[in-house]
């Protein structure tokens, strides 16, 4: 040790390959594009909290006037206490089906992941309608409420779980279907019982997917609008309330001051995940090996009636919509017609939206998967240019807390002021299509990092003293191995952008209107059977989008990911 | 051969160059969106250059989006927006003083007074109920005659009304209340009434549609709409309250500085003529066109003469205040309905 003292040379700079200074200019041109996509229109938002109705700087005056208006304040605590105990409820469904997918030795599991999955494929706003027709004033089970009315926290709770719970379930699963068996045959050697083992080893490995999915959830609850609109009733949140006083009272001002405020827990869960990620460590190191589920038929049998219980439900509220798209006169003639599928007299809806629907759906699905991948790869793999890391990541993680209605307006804001050189996007299919894969950037990202990082970081130490370039072992290692993962993102981004009403109701023109955007619109204007059929249509469309994924993932699975040995 | 050939590629060249030629008209609307494919038709067919783009959203949402839009209007012309709105964004310097061809053969008191006419009236829709007589009869509801009737206990839960911010059938309820009984009176009305409301709708026609479905038995809307639903089967009955009804005026202005302007005004004087006003009067009862308005079936009786005197420079100038008030009292105060 004194020896290596005395010969160390004095401290120099290292300097910087040509990997590393490759990574670094692509870091920088992702800053530049999350900067222009998301960065720089909130920042306008921000201004615009602080201003009056004629642009004059105000400083806090629309702060106050909130914070001074009981009706509007009630909103926070509305909205969180039904965010929360939507995601209490989504993350133990969503931790159980994980679990009884991943670690039971149960039947069907293909079927029931589909099942869970199918959620994911319609508008957040179809749990809602179907709900109205389950346990509405008309509703089929209205009984089951004991007289409570669905318009209002129960109908959003029940809503909201619907919806989400594939996204907490998709984050989940990831978390727990990577395992090192030498763990748990340590832990059953060492004579722990099974709680023990599940408390010590399962938990842990999944920690960070956990908290994750807490994170996503929430605050995905807390931005939809969807379900608070069209079941919420006079029941106040947040997301409604920016609705509100945007478009009925035409305050902007104050829509950007509500939207700052649902900004706050994003910023808590912010910190949240960082240090959560400080603690995680490779699951799978290069030297793991995969862990088996073995029968317990206890266990799996409570596994098995827990899934069936989930599914049976998912699929009950899909079924209720797609009666309710064929129902001729509800409640008065239950007698079957297609006639809620000719849109051309229902608001807004028409089958030219369904086509753009699908356009904007394949643009967004490949331009997105491609960002974001490279995007993570970028800030995971890189080696310099910390703080940019960090800021690039931070901002990868906003879109979530931003409710895509915000987003939106804000949009408008900077693509439509004049002067502004990208002005010629304002109208066009290009700025759905970056809006959307501004809006679900986050949960994408966060897919992407969490298959990186169960990649061992030897695979690039040691491509590196092969002296192999980087964008090499990304091609020809990295990216094979996370291919599941980057299909997964490109079906999240397509199957998103079908049922994305938020982000877009304030950007489409005539010559782009949207499939999901019509659903809002003919449930807004009291076409539900017409809205339950759109509704419907982008399931079909996307369920079959996902069928193909699903064939073409178990192929690709055997190609690439013989390595997990499963 | 050859002949043929030059002909048919002269031909398609034609065909493109007339295709090109058609302009395209941005037309932000709130018209109901089961009329605006037969407008358009109606349109195009007289004027083959125009290609009609509507935006069709509810009357706040489409005001909203206008005022966004402000510092870059996007829109070539607003078509069937309430005027309280139009005058609004009149004040604001938003649009273009155009005298449509034969604007004189419409009763002058539903165009601007300026000269020339920055904003053009087109028809009248008014205020109705929705109520459903099958659910009536389950629940011994009476069949209401007045806006007071509404405030009874029998009917707690049981009504559904526009949000005035959102929809323009909502603000004239507002405006026609306090413009009938002043400030206090109709506050305190509509403290009542908020008691016995389950929820209020974004869209005015949406009331009507749940009175239609049987979800809630009472739709505060407008007579266009409880007339569809009618005729469609539904077993409402659409009313006029006794007291008198709120109404606003759907008109169409020109956005200033459009790059189409020629186009716009074809299209202003095409919404003037007597075709126009014919087809509006199809489902409405009130036209600008004075002698061309007949009965609409299934309209409530004696509707026009239970429209109120309406002050629109009064309503749109307190426009904001009013949704400001009721925004304070209303919004998000209340639980839902036990």
């Amino acid at each position: 040790m004194a020896e290596a003292a005395v010969l160390a040379p004095p401290r120099i700079r290292p300097r910087l390959s040509r990997d590393e200074w490759l990574m670094g200019g692509g870091l920088c041109v992702l800053a530049l594009y999350l900067a222009i996509t998301l960065l720089v229109p909130l920042v306008i938002m921000l201004a615009k909290s602080m201003q009056d109705r004629d642009g004059v700087f105000v400083s806090l005056a629309n702060f106050i006037k909130y914070f001074t208006n009981p009706a509007l304040t009630g909103a926070i605590g509305h909205s969180l206490w039904v965010s929360a105990l939507a995601t209490l409820i989504v993350i133990a469904l969503a931790f159980g089906y994980a679990y009884a997918l991943t670690r039971g030795c149960i039947p069907f599991k293909g079927f029931f992941r589909l099942v869970a999955m199918a959620p994911l494929l319609a508008p957040s706003l179809l749990s809602a309608i179907a709900l109205i027709y389950l346990f509405g004033n008309q509703g089929a089970l209205k009984g089951w409420l004991f007289g409570e009315s669905i318009y209002g926290p129960i109908g959003i709770v029940l809503g909201s779980v619907f919806w989400t719970f594939p996204h907490a379930l998709i984050i989940l699963i990831t978390a727990l279907s990577t395992a090192d068996a030498r763990l748990y045959e340590a832990s059953e050697s060492l004579g722990a019982s099974r709680w023990r083992t599940f408390a010590t080893v399962t938990l842990p490995g999944a920690r960070y997917g956990l908290i994750s999915a807490i994170f996503v959830v929430f605050t995905l609850v807390i931005t939809d609008f969807g379900v608070p609109k069209v079941i919420g009733g006079q029941f106040n949140m947040l997301a409604t309330d920016i609705y509100k006083q945007v478009v009925g009272q035409q305050n902007f001002q104050m829509g950007a001051v509500v939207s700052l405020i649902l900004l706050l827990p994003a910023v808590v869960a912010f910190f949240v995940e960082r240090w959560a990620q400080s603690r995680q460590s490779s699951a799978v190191s290069s030297r793991a090996v995969p862990y088996h589920p073995k029968p317990r038929p206890v266990r799996d049998l409570a596994l098995l009636g827990l899934v069936s219980l989930v599914a049976l439900v998912i699929l009950g509220i899909l079924g209720m919509a797609a009666f309710a798209s064929l129902a001729k006169l509800w409640p008065y003639d239950l007698s079957l017609t297609l006639r809620h599928y000719d849109f051309n007299t229902a608001d807004g809806g028409s089958w030219t939206a369904y086509g753009n629907s699908i356009e904007m759906a394949f643009y967004t699905a490949v331009l997105g998967s491609l960002v974001v991948f490279s995007g993570a790869y970028l800030v995971e793999k890189t080696r310099i240019a910390k703080p940019l890391r960090t800021a690039t990541h931070l901002l990868a993680l906003i879109p979530m807390a931003v409710p895509g209605m915000v987003l939106g307006l804000a949009y408008i804001f900077f693509f439509n002021a004049p002067g502004n050189p990208l002005n010629f996007l304002y109208g066009s299919m290009a700025i759905l299509v970056l809006a959307t894969i501004a809006h679900f950037y986050t949960v994408s990202h966060l897919t992407a990092l969490t298959a990186l990082k169960q990649l061992d970081p030897e695979f690039e130490s040691v491509s590196a003293s092969l002296k192999t370039p980087f964008y090499r072992t990304a091609w020809r290692v990295t990216a094979p191995m996370c291919l599941p993962a980057i299909l997964d993102i490109a079906i999240y981004f397509f199957v998103n952008a079908m049922t994305t009403v938020s982000a877009v109701v304030f950007l489409y023109s005539p010559a782009t209107t949207l499939a999901s955007v019509a659903v809002l619109n003919m449930d807004d204007a009291g076409d539900t059977a017409p809205a339950a059929a759109m509704a419907m249509l982008i399931v079909f469309t996307a369920g079959a989008v996902r069928l193909l994924h699903a064939g073409s993932s178990r192929w690709l699975h055997r190609r690439t990911q013989a390595w997990r040995g499963c | 051969m050859k002949f043929v050939t030059v002909f048919g590629a002269l031909v398609l060249a034609g065909a493109a160059f007339s295709l090109h030629a058609k302009t395209e008209l941005l037309v932000y609307t709130a018209v109901e969106a089961d009329e605006l494919a037969k407008f358009k038709t109606a349109i195009e067919a007289d004027y083959p250059d125009l290609d009609i783009q509507w935006v069709r959203d509810s009357t706040g949402i489409i005001t909203a989006k206008l005022l966004a839009e402000k510092a870059n209007p996007q829109a070539d012309v607003v078509w069937g927006l309430a005027v309280t709105s139009l005058k609004l964004l009149a004040d604001q310097g938003y649009f273009q003083p155009y005298a449509p061809k034969g604007v004189e053969a419409l009763d002058q008191k539903y165009v601007d007074s300026a000269k020339p006419s920055q904003w053009v009236g087109q028809r009248v829709w008014v205020a109705s109920l929705c109520f459903n007589t099958v659910e009536a009869e389950k629940n011994k509801l009476p069949t209401p005659a007045s806006w007071q009737d509404l405030t009874k206990p029998e009917f707690n839960g049981k009504v559904v009304m526009p949000n005035p911010s959102s929809s323009g059938t909502g603000f004239l309820d507002v405006s026609a209340w306090i413009q009938m009984w002043g400030e206090e009176k109709a506050w305190k009305y509509m403290d009542a009434l908020h008691d016995n409301i389950a929820q209020y709708t974004h869209s005015g026609s949406k009331p009507c549609k749940m009175a239609a479905a049987g979800e809630i038995p009472v739709g505060i809307s407008f007579a266009y709409r409880g007339a569809q639903e009618k005729s469609k089967g539904a077993p409402i009955e659409v009313i006029a309250p006794k007291e008198g009804v709120g109404w606003d005026l759907e008109s169409f202005a020109i956005v200033k500085n459009t790059k189409k302007l020629e186009a716009a005004k074809q299209l202003a004087d095409w919404s003037v003529t007597r075709k126009a006003n014919e087809m509006y009067s199809e489902g409405y009862a009130v036209v600008a066109m004075p002698g061309v308005a007949k009965p609409v079936p299934h309209y409530p009786e004696g509707i026009s003469s239970k429209m109120i005197k309406n002050d629109f420079e009064w309503a749109a100038k307190h426009r904001e205040a009013i949704l400001a008030e009721w925004a304070k009292r209303y919004d998000g105060k209340s639980e839902p309905k036990k």
